[in-house]
């Protein structure tokens, strides 16, 4: 393989594993603070990519408006399916909770059949996102290009609402004891509420981005990058973002160079990614950059 | 002079060859249209009640029913395919020849399918069965996904994405023949593996090691205080479900004739989850019923989806909504925890009419 | 126990109860005749399924009525999924009491409908399953379309013959039967042209879902094929081949008739733009007399240019009309012998002569996307 291959096939995974760090942020947050694996996360992600397309295609707003209006949308919906389907359960045994996570995401995997019907849409493609650089003969879209950046840009401003704001230090309070920050006197609902709203807006950013670089919309393209993206929360350790981050590196990196190094092993590619979470959690199961929780009696 | 059985047994067995009784006339009553759906309502029964074994009954949350279904599935397709049928299949790399005349009578390949469906649950729980909850749920949907994965790609074993078609079905020719109808699809296969497992469900729980199973899903470390090995129970919950459910997947491939890897998709799984909450985690008889209505009512709610005559007014077709309607359902009883919804209805029918007597 | 066995003999005797009002329906109405569809409406494989259902339909109001009696359509929505499939053509041969069925759009989903016409004895018109499988070791079931490995061998004639090329690389979808099957004859038909079994540089694949296809098309890339065959889904394949063009890749496209389909030119884009492929039809050089006047009633009714699955699902009507008409009646088994004798008709896709197998010998177009549309290049005869 030449060097320029071997620069294409870095290319081309960074650019993934950029688009997997983000959605799995959202999915690392709620689980930080619920202990709840958001199986609707990727359809919420299939959500924010469909009202862009509606957005953009039936309405005179310009696009860069509709891209953070449907993200902003996206977020309030994430809001209210936490409001529906999870807040009633969250004094249920986990596994109710899980369930009704399974129910939630397919039942917005079946509306969006319903609603939107079962043909792919093309995702409209702003023109001055849609260029090719070529750089030493390695092909770089603008898209691989602006999406890392925008989710080091993202992952920055995240971390510094988490860190330095008052409710950044509550959502750190829950995760770390849910009982005792609502003791402190913590407004639990409204900190649940605000994660779910950043997650979803998050994950809609994600399926923005992803509408650009693989512009097919089907109602059920949530599906296999909403799991493979909780897997990368968990490579990296689940309840940490950056760790969610360095985990959608992994995999997207992951997933390319098998397919580049051991072409005959291409039909195993969505096995990896999970082959590789079930190596993490016998080895070390708190990811990379996690903590360990010990269980209180 | 002393009984053979006891008062409970007699009437077990009464109602065990009532039941048997009634499918065969069933079997020579009904077209073959609703054959099939009960067929499929039987396997279903099985499915349900190995499914609640893990899950409800030990409280493991297994997400991997899929992978052990499949692995049932072309274990039985493969041990029952006649030679030439498997060339005919085979177009495109042929089968390994060790494979290509292996072929066993249907009971053998059923209990085959099983075992090799428990083989892989033992290996599989072995290692993933001391996560906790959500961890188990993803590995064990991981689990099923690469089994599915390793099936598509494994061309010369599976046939990988073209499937196993001509898996020889059974029909009930000699009964048939005796009252003069045409043969369909025999039910006693799917029949007697329903009821053997409600059987064996019922034996274990009743017995030490379900209500070992019990107590590990209330509390694991109580458990564990009180001397309850865990591993030890949960790999043994673990593997007798995914042995049944191997079953079960094997009754599947004879009922459908052809089998392909996107039959064993999470969707599949999901169907079953359904059957376990509308039943009420850890209630056979609530798995039985949820799993008779459910079947049912997947087809019966076909007419959702294509247009209807409301008397003033027709609505369009619109295919997805007997989908849309089917999750709702489960939201609605996950939400508000009447997750033996159908037992307590059943129930209160039952106290009212008792009443009457 | 008592109580669950008390419980499942009741659930039995009340079947049996359904079975005894519920079975066998309204008694068969003599003066309407129903014809099952069972297509993919929701599901993977929706575009192509309703394309043919438009089709049918269009067929259906042009002949709505055969040896006096009305033709009603019995459509069932087999959601691109084979348990469903079975089901949905159970239900029509059992609860409908159909004559004869047509569908299905997907090898995979007719193939699982296989043994329950033969079994019935109900005929089966598939529309555009191109699987040899479909047809073989089944009387009961025909098709209107060529089979695989003509196509594979038209696609190889085409890329050694017009293209000139020496070597090939195949991406195939390891997940559809469709794929896999047609690239194995495009591979037999190539490497015999060129003598050489070594021209084949490559073969990759990817799943059915995927969107990103960039490791397998740089691998491709560093081994310089003159022409790549990607015969798979249009939506994966227009993702495919954008990725393809946005690695710098210039190399020739070729594909199946699955890309036959508006989703590919929009989701391609500019990228598609000299992507050929072969299929069953054009609206652009009609074939029969029969086709102008289905290429000008589709766009009377729809307000858009024919497609290939929709002419094929206008053609499997008329053809199950045709033979209901010969056999003088609307028995299952007589309208089966008559489509098995079907010869010379002439349909809107062009002569359709059913060979013993059941499938259709017929000529195969080949179309090009040029300006955004699907432009004809040629016709090629069997």
């Amino acid at each position: 393989m030449s060097i320029q291959e071997f620069m294409q096939h870095l290319v081309n995974g960074t650019s993934l594993g950029s688009l997997y760090a983000l959605i799995a942020i959202g999915y690392t947050m709620v689980y930080g603070i619920l202990r709840l694996i958001n199986f609707a996360h990727g359809d919420i992600f299939m959500l924010g990519v469909y009202i862009t397309y509606y957005g953009i295609t039936y309405t005179p707003i310009p696009w860069w408006l509709v891209f953070i209006l449907s993200a902003v949308i996206t977020g309030i919906f994430g809001l209210v399916l936490e409001k529906l389907a999870y807040k009633p359960l969250r004094s249920a045994p986990r596994i109710t909770i899980m369930i009704s996570a399974i129910g939630a995401s397919f039942l917005l995997q079946n509306l969006g059949v319903l609603i939107f019907g079962g043909r792919p849409k093309a995702f409209p493609i702003p023109d001055v996102l849609s260029k090719t650089l070529v750089v030493g003969g390695v092909s770089v879209a603008i898209v691989s290009v602006v999406i890392p950046i925008i989710t080091i840009l993202l992952l920055m401003g995240l971390t510094f609402i988490i860190q330095k704001t008052k409710t950044g230090m509550a959502m750190r309070a829950l995760s770390k004891d849910y009982e005792a920050a609502s003791l402190m006197g913590i407004d639990i609902n409204r900190v649940i509420s605000f994660t779910f709203f950043i997650g979803s807006f998050l994950a809609a950013v994600g399926g923005i981005l992803w509408g650009t670089k693989y512009p097919q919309l089907m109602p059920l393209m949530g599906v296999m990058p909403g799991l493979k993206c909780f897997i990368a929360a968990v490579i990296g350790g689940i309840g940490n973002i950056t760790g969610a981050v360095i985990g959608g590196f992994i995999l997207g990196l992951g997933e390319i160079m098998l397919i580049a190094f051991l072409p005959t092993l291409t039909g195993y590619r969505d096995a990896f990614s999970f082959i590789l979470l079930i190596v993490i959690l016998l080895i070390k199961p708190t990811g990379l950059m996690g903590e360990k929780m010990t269980e209180k009696v | 002079m002393k009984r053979i059985l006891d008062r409970n047994q007699t009437r077990q067995l009464i109602l065990t060859l009532a039941a048997l009784a009634g499918l065969l006339i069933l079997n020579l009553t009904l077209d073959s249209y609703k054959i099939r759906i009960v067929n499929l309502c039987l396997i279903y029964i099985i499915l349900g009640l190995s499914m609640n074994l893990i899950n409800g009954f030990t409280g493991l949350f297994s997400l991997g029913h899929a992978g052990f279904m499949a692995i049932g599935a072309y274990t039985v397709a493969l041990l029952t395919i006649p030679p030439e049928m498997k060339e005919m299949n085979f177009y495109m790399k042929p089968i390994l020849p060790a494979l290509l005349n292996l072929n066993m009578p249907f009971i053998f390949a059923l209990l085959m399918g099983g075992i090799m469906a428990a083989i892989f649950g033992f290996l599989i729980g072995a290692p993933v069965l001391k996560l906790t909850d959500d961890y188990l749920a993803i590995a064990t949907l991981g689990f099923s996904e690469i089994i599915r994965v390793v099936i598509i790609n494994m061309q010369t074993i599976t046939n990988g994405a073209l499937g196993l078609k001509g898996i020889p079905q059974h029909t009930n020719d000699t009964i048939a023949g005796l009252f003069g109808v045409a043969p369909k699809t025999n039910l006693l296969w799917a029949g007697v593996a329903a009821i053997l497992t409600i059987y064996i469900m019922i034996r274990l729980m009743e017995g030490s090691y379900g209500k070992a199973f019990k107590a590990i899903r209330e509390d694991e470390i109580a458990a564990r205080s009180m001397g309850i090995n865990l591993f030890k129970h949960k790999v043994m919950s673990f593997t007798i479900g995914s042995f049944l459910a191997g079953v079960g997947g094997g009754l599947l491939a004879v009922s459908l004739g052809t089998i392909d890897p996107t039959l064993f998709k999470f969707a599949l799984t999901f169907n079953i989850l359904l059957i376990v909450v509308l039943g009420g985690m850890g209630n056979i008889r609530g798995t039985v019923i949820a799993a008779i209505v459910v079947t049912i009512a997947m087809e019966g709610l076909r007419f959702l989806d294509a247009a209807m005559n409301l008397g003033f007014m027709t609505t369009p077709a619109l295919p997805g909504l007997r989908m849309v309607v089917f999750s709702l359902i489960l939201m609605f009883v996950i939400i508000f925890k009447k997750d033996n919804i159908l037992l307590t209805t059943y129930m209160k029918v039952r106290a009212r009419y008792a009443k009457n007597q | 126990m008592k109580k669950t066995l008390v419980l499942m003999l009741s659930v039995v005797m009340a079947l049996s109860l359904l079975a005894g009002c519920g079975g066998g329906g309204a008694p068969a109405e003599s003066d309407v005749i129903k014809i099952g569809v069972f297509e993919p409406m929701t599901g993977a494989n929706a575009a192509g399924g309703e394309m043919t259902v438009e089709g049918i339909q269009l067929a259906n109001e042009k002949m709505p009525e055969i040896l006096g009696k009305k033709v009603e359509l019995v459509i069932v929505d087999n959601k691109s999924d084979k348990v469903e499939a079975a089901n949905a053509a159970n239900k029509l041969i059992e609860q409908d009491k159909v004559v004869a069925i047509i569908g299905s759009y997907g090898s995979s989903l007719s193939m699982a409908a296989g043994d329950i016409v033969k079994t019935a004895q109900v005929p089966a018109v598939g529309c555009s399953p191109t699987n040899p499988l479909v047809t073989l070791n089944n009387d009961f079931y025909f098709r209107v379309c060529f089979i695989d490995p003509f196509q594979g061998t038209v696609m190889a004639n085409y890329a050694f013959n017009e293209l000139g090329a020496k070597t090939a690389a195949i991406i195939q979808d390891v997940q559809q039967d469709y794929s896999v099957g047609l690239s194995k004859y495009f591979v037999d038909a190539f490497t015999e042209l060129t003598g050489d079994p070594n021209s084949i540089v490559a073969t990759v694949s990817y799943n059915t879902g995927d969107q990103d296809f960039s490791a397998q098309l740089t691998s491709v890339k560093g081994l310089n094929p003159d022409v790549i065959f990607a015969p798979g889904n249009y939506g994966e394949s227009a993702l495919l081949i954008k990725q393809a063009r946005d690695l710098g890749m210039d190399t020739p496209i070729l594909g199946g008739d699955t890309w036959e389909a508006p989703e590919f030119l929009s989701i391609g884009g500019a990228a598609v733009e000299g992507a050929v492929f072969s299929t069953h039809f054009t609206s652009e050089a009609p074939v029969t007399e029969v086709s102008e006047v289905f290429l000008a009633d589709y766009q009377a009714k729809y307000g858009k240019a024919a497609n290939a699955f929709a002419a094929l699902g206008y053609d499997a009507y008329m053809v199950i009309l045709d033979a209901i008409e010969r056999a003088g009646s609307a028995d299952s088994v007589a309208i089966q012998q008559a489509l098995a004798a079907t010869e010379g008709f002439v349909g809107a896709t062009g002569n359709i002569t059913l060979d013993e197998n059941g499938d259709a010998v017929k000529s195969a177009v080949i179309n090009k996307v040029e300006g955004g549309k699907f432009v004809y290049l040629t016709t090629v005869e069997p």
